[in-house]
């Protein structure tokens, strides 16, 4: 119940922005002889002087306004705005988004909010042109699934994306225009006057699939790879056919005569303007990598230059009239991976959002004009071709499919199956694409509101009929699914041990295929593009990567379970006052309370820090040191679980080496009285002869910028040189002397608020909390007089003995 | 079984297709490579796989080549080391590589895939002793990054651990801190890869042409010169 109040909450907050909306001109402006919403680009000049010619006279108004001026901004932004909202209220109710695609609610409030309109005759803006739609509307959308797209999949099955993306446009373009130019000839429907080539154009437009429910409802079934990214590229790619075709056969509407030449110009033009796309995609992209080598002084604009370039590419595509969305696709495929590792976390994390948000704007817009414009504008309806339209569109859509996979299957791994087939089918629907393309069809063009009006049916018929049905029909029909939740090492290294053990075998057998080329672009990769485009080239195997994103993600996940747990315990007051409590009693450390102390450390300093973060100048972003260390408390904590001591000394040292040797209830100086004091030297060299390398990994932790993906902020460079300094400072003097609880109480005491120094303390503190530990984990053989051999021992590993091999 | 002849006859090539999968056309294929390979011998020796120089490249060829060498992965009883092996040999590991057909009933699948992760896990457990030791781990790992020049070894190391540790979670959910992991036994590397989806990725489209003739020029060229 207390959700439906809260729908009923959020509709009236629609009804209230929509109401504003719609009365807003008409109320603030009375005097304006049309007090229409129209958007118009150009502000009427004519209104100009106009609004309130009797204040002229005299007096200073006390109260103006002035409306006309902020007139196109402010309805824009009330237009998405109640998009906006539209998109909270469908998620009051999780069950009508899991079984209703998002693109039928947001079509369906078009329609009402188009319906109300209609009743108090006010005319739908007219902020759909031909220019806004592909200048602004168009790259962001494009841009968001060009910048998402899988790439490995991708590039796996790159042949067969294409294959359905340009030949199976073409093939639904070319079938479905003669189909309907076929009809045409038919007298009963009254439609001769369309002829041949404004039949190719409208095909053309409605040829284009715009899948984004379908995916979302692939993504939730967890289809196989295959099946999603071709669906996902087709949807791409087919935008990118569907412009060319629409631009060119625009063109040849325009023609009085087509000759023979022109079909063979135009198949040239097409391949020029396809791949002039590629070319200027790929160049932009590398020029955005490069220019973001140097971007590590200006964080804050960083993911500036991604959008900027990407929408120059776009820009310029436009201006010699090639493929705009062929560039700027490639523009985001390929400065992406390079991009993402010269940036911070951050802007990385910026560039995502952003790059979500403005494509899920547009397409917003353009599903909510689409249900507006349904309502509000003339159609010219036209039984016969209308139903046509919609057959043809199905039954060149499935031929297509079932011809195309037959060609395309021999020379796949794993060739679809009929399911997969009924899934790409299936998935045609049609989207914000036809339907601003039909839009934006140029006046001259005869029949232009019987295309659009074709152009909302069949829109509205995929999108709300097989939209609603394809998640019960996939489930169904039971498509060949994959688990998508591969986000283990173990699986990332299989992955990479199978694509080696695949090109091996293939060398073995003689054969060439796609890992063959992987192989030898991974190398030229590494060899020269890397070494080009990033500040930090070292090549970094995907493994690493994953590597470093599960760290991160385990950092975070402590710090989110810090954050959880420090409304209960008062974090300042509770340090100081375990400070008391154990620093009384000198030198007696219980067990228990070191682990109290260490729990306490380790969760609340973060919080404690986070309020000392502060904004060092307006246009800087806070610095990321905590975030860094938390991933190397949590490299340590995961060498710490591994260190050996307990699985060689099984029976001597029993448990809680998760946080430190000591055993629970025993206090540091009850178990090994006179050890500690007097074999203190003993216990070092000792421990130096166990671990050697545990040394040089204290120094790899600090200065190996290439583990720590947040390592590269400039502004941590003086830290880990400073932590250098104190490791070393540590080395000569901390180290001896074992004065644990001295300098721990001190690192307490000092209530300094400098997150830096703040940080290294208590990485100190932690350094020689391990430093502590590490004596009592190399103890035991020493006691039991066990011969130990130089190399450094691993519990997992049962068999010291283990050569390896070569 | 008998050697091959050097072109076998219809009943061996009925009997190799029936044991392996493979159609006469990619046995037959197969065969040229494998003479190719062998310089015209009955049987195949290591040192034949050295002179492959696509695979110098490969930083797992050390695996791949023992996979061939491997009894356990001939389905037959043979007590000695394998120091060279014949045709049927070559085709029975080669058939692991096979893609599932269509049509296939869904224990079929189940089993097709477990005969692959059997071929992965032996190929990790290289002193056959039916489990993985993180040191045979480690060493997988550490040749796999030792194609990316700039790691240290001390990296590799890390993310075998952790990748052992995350095998320890996995399969025994909490563990107590003094408990020992021995090592991965094919049950938990069968859990563990759970979700790989190791059907459609150990796949080879064997050729029903003869390329050999196009790629492999350079290693002819070796092989005509010797």
């Amino acid at each position: 119940m207390d959700l439906s109040s809260r729908r009923g909450v959020d509709l009236f907050v629609i009804f209230c922005v929509f109401l504003s909306l719609l009365y807003g001109s008409r109320a603030e402006v009375p005097s304006r002889p049309t007090a229409s919403v129209t958007i118009l680009p150009p502000i009427k000049p004519d209104n100009g002087p106009q609004p309130y010619p009797e204040e002229e006279k005299s007096n200073l108004p006390v109260f103006t306004m002035n409306y006309s001026r902020i007139q196109i901004p402010f309805e824009i932004t009330l237009w998405m705005l109640l998009a906006s909202f539209a998109k909270i209220g469908f998620h009051v109710y999780p069950k009508i988004t899991f079984w209703v695609p998002e693109s039928c609610l947001l079509v369906s409030i078009g329609l009402i909010v188009g319906g109300i309109m209609y009743s108090v005759h006010e005319k739908p803006p007219a902020v759909l042109t031909s220019n806004v739609f592909f200048l602004y509307m168009l790259p962001p959308i494009v841009l968001d699934s060009g910048y998402f797209m899988p790439t490995r999949p991708f590039f796996e099955n790159v042949g067969t994306v294409l294959w359905f993306a340009v030949v199976g446009t073409l093939w639904n373009s070319i079938g479905i225009g003669m189909s309907l130019f076929a009809i045409c000839q038919i007298e009963a429907f009254g439609v001769q006057d369309i002829n041949l080539q404004e039949n190719l154009l409208f095909a053309t437009i409605i040829s284009a699939v715009d899948p984004v429910a379908v995916l979302s409802v692939f993504e939730d079934v967890s289809v196989n790879e295959q099946l999603y990214i071709v669906v996902f590229g087709e949807c791409l790619f087919n935008d990118a056919v569907t412009v060319v075709l629409y631009s060119m056969f625009s063109f040849v509407t325009e023609m009085p005569v087509v000759e023979p030449v022109d079909v063979f110009l135009g198949v040239a033009r097409f391949l020029v303007v396809g791949l002039g796309g590629m070319g200027f995609g790929v160049l932009f992209g590398f020029v955005a990598a490069f220019t973001t080598r140097f971007t590590s002084k200006v964080r804050e604009i960083e993911p500036l230059f991604i959008f900027m370039y990407s929408y120059l590419a776009y820009l310029v595509a436009e201006l010699f009239a090639i493929s705009s969305i062929m560039a700027i696709v490639c523009c985001a495929l390929t400065m992406k991976y390079y991009v993402e590792e010269n940036v911070s976390q951050r802007s990385c994390t910026t560039i995502r959002h952003v790059v979500k948000m403005l494509g899920a704007i547009s397409e917003t817009l353009i599903f909510f004009f689409l249900g507006v414009v349904t309502i509000t504008t003339e159609h010219e309806w036209n039984w016969g071709y209308i139903l046509f339209t919609l057959l043809f569109a199905f039954i060149w859509r499935g031929l297509g499919i079932l011809v195309l996979t037959q060609i395309i299957n021999p020379f796949r791994t794993i060739p679809f199956n009929t399911k997969d087939q009924f899934g790409m089918a299936y998935g045609g629907l049609r989207g914000a694409i036809s339907f601003a393309l039909a839009f934006t069809l140029p006046d001259n063009i005869g029949r232009k509101h019987l295309f659009v009006t074709a152009t909302i049916v069949i829109i509205l018929f995929t999108v709300f009929l097989q939209g609603i049905s394809i998640r019960p029909l996939i489930e169904f029909i039971n498509v060949r699914r994959t688990n998508r939740k591969t986000d283990t090492i173990n699986i990332e290294i299989h992955t990479r041990l199978m694509e080696h053990t695949m090109a091996g075998i293939e060398d073995l057998c003689g054969q060439w295929s796609h890992y063959y080329w992987k192989d030898k672009f991974m190398k030229f990769n590494n060899r020269i593009l890397r070494r080009i485009l990033l500040r930090d080239n070292r090549a970094e195997s995907s493994i690493v990567a994953l590597y470093k994103k599960l760290e991160l993600q385990n950092a975070i996940e402590i710090l989110d379970t810090a954050s959880g747990d420090i409304s209960a315990a008062p974090s300042i007051i509770s340090l100081q006052e375990e400070k008391k409590n154990s620093t009384k009693p000198k030198k007696k450390f219980l067990a228990a309370d070191l682990k109290n102390m260490h729990d306490i450390l380790s969760k609340n300093m973060y919080k404690i820090r986070e309020r000392t973060v502060s904004y060092t100048s307006k246009h800087a972003l806070p610095n990321d040191n905590q975030r860094r260390e938390i991933l190397i408390r949590r490299h340590s904590s995961i060498r710490r679980s591994l260190r050996p001591g307990s699985f060689q000394t099984r029976q001597i040292v029993p448990k809680s080496q998760k946080y430190f040797s000591l055993p629970p209830g025993e206090s540091l100086n009850s178990r090994f009285p006179p050890t500690r004091q007097s074999s203190a030297d003993a216990q070092e060299t000792m421990s130096e002869v166990a671990y050697p390398g545990r040394r040089s990994r204290f120094g790899n932790r600090s200065s190996s910028g290439a583990m720590m993906p947040l390592h590269r902020l400039g502004t941590l460079k003086e830290v880990s040189s400073v932590d250098f300094l104190n490791e070393s400072e540590r080395g000569s003097t901390g180290r001896g002397s074992q004065s644990r609880p001295q300098s721990l109480r001190h690192h307490l005491s000092a209530d300094d608020n400098n997150g830096l120094v703040d940080e290294m303390r208590i990485r100190q503190v932690e350094e020689e909390e391990e430093e502590e530990e590490r004596p009592q984990a190399s103890q035991p053989p020493a006691w039991a007089a066990e011969p130990r051999d130089e190399t450094p021992q691993n519990p997992l590993l049962r068999r010291p003995q283990w050569n390896e091999k070569k | 079984m008998g050697s091959l002849q050097s072109s076998p006859s219809h009943q061996d090539y009925v009997d190799l297709a029936e044991k392996t999968g493979f159609s006469f056309e990619q046995i037959s294929i197969l065969h040229k490579r494998f003479k190719q390979l062998s310089h015209n011998e009955d049987k195949l020796r290591r040192e034949h796989f050295g002179q492959i120089t696509d695979l110098h490249a490969n930083p797992i060829r050390e695996q791949i080549v023992e996979a061939f060498f491997d009894r356990r992965n001939f389905y037959q009883e043979i007590e000695e080391p394998v120091s060279e092996i014949s045709f049927e040999n070559f085709l029975v590991v080669m058939s692991n590589f096979r893609p599932p057909s269509d049509n296939m009933s869904q224990e079929k699948l189940v089993k097709v895939r477990k005969e692959k992760l059997r071929f992965l896990f032996n190929m990790h457990d290289t002193d056959k002793d039916g489990t993985i030791t993180l040191e045979e781990y480690r060493h997988v790992v550490e040749e796999l990054l030792s194609y990316y020049e700039a790691l240290e070894t001390e990296t590799a190391r890390g993310i075998a651990d952790a990748a052992m540790l995350e095998v320890a979670s996995i399969t025994r959910g909490h563990m107590e801190p003094d408990e020992f992991y021995e090592g991965i036994t094919f049950e938990h590397f069968l859990k563990l890869l759970e979700g790989f989806d190791i059907e459609s990725r150990m796949n080879i489209r064997f050729m029903n042409m003869d390329t050999t003739t196009l790629c492999k020029l350079e290693c002819r060229n070796k092989v005509c010169s010797e």
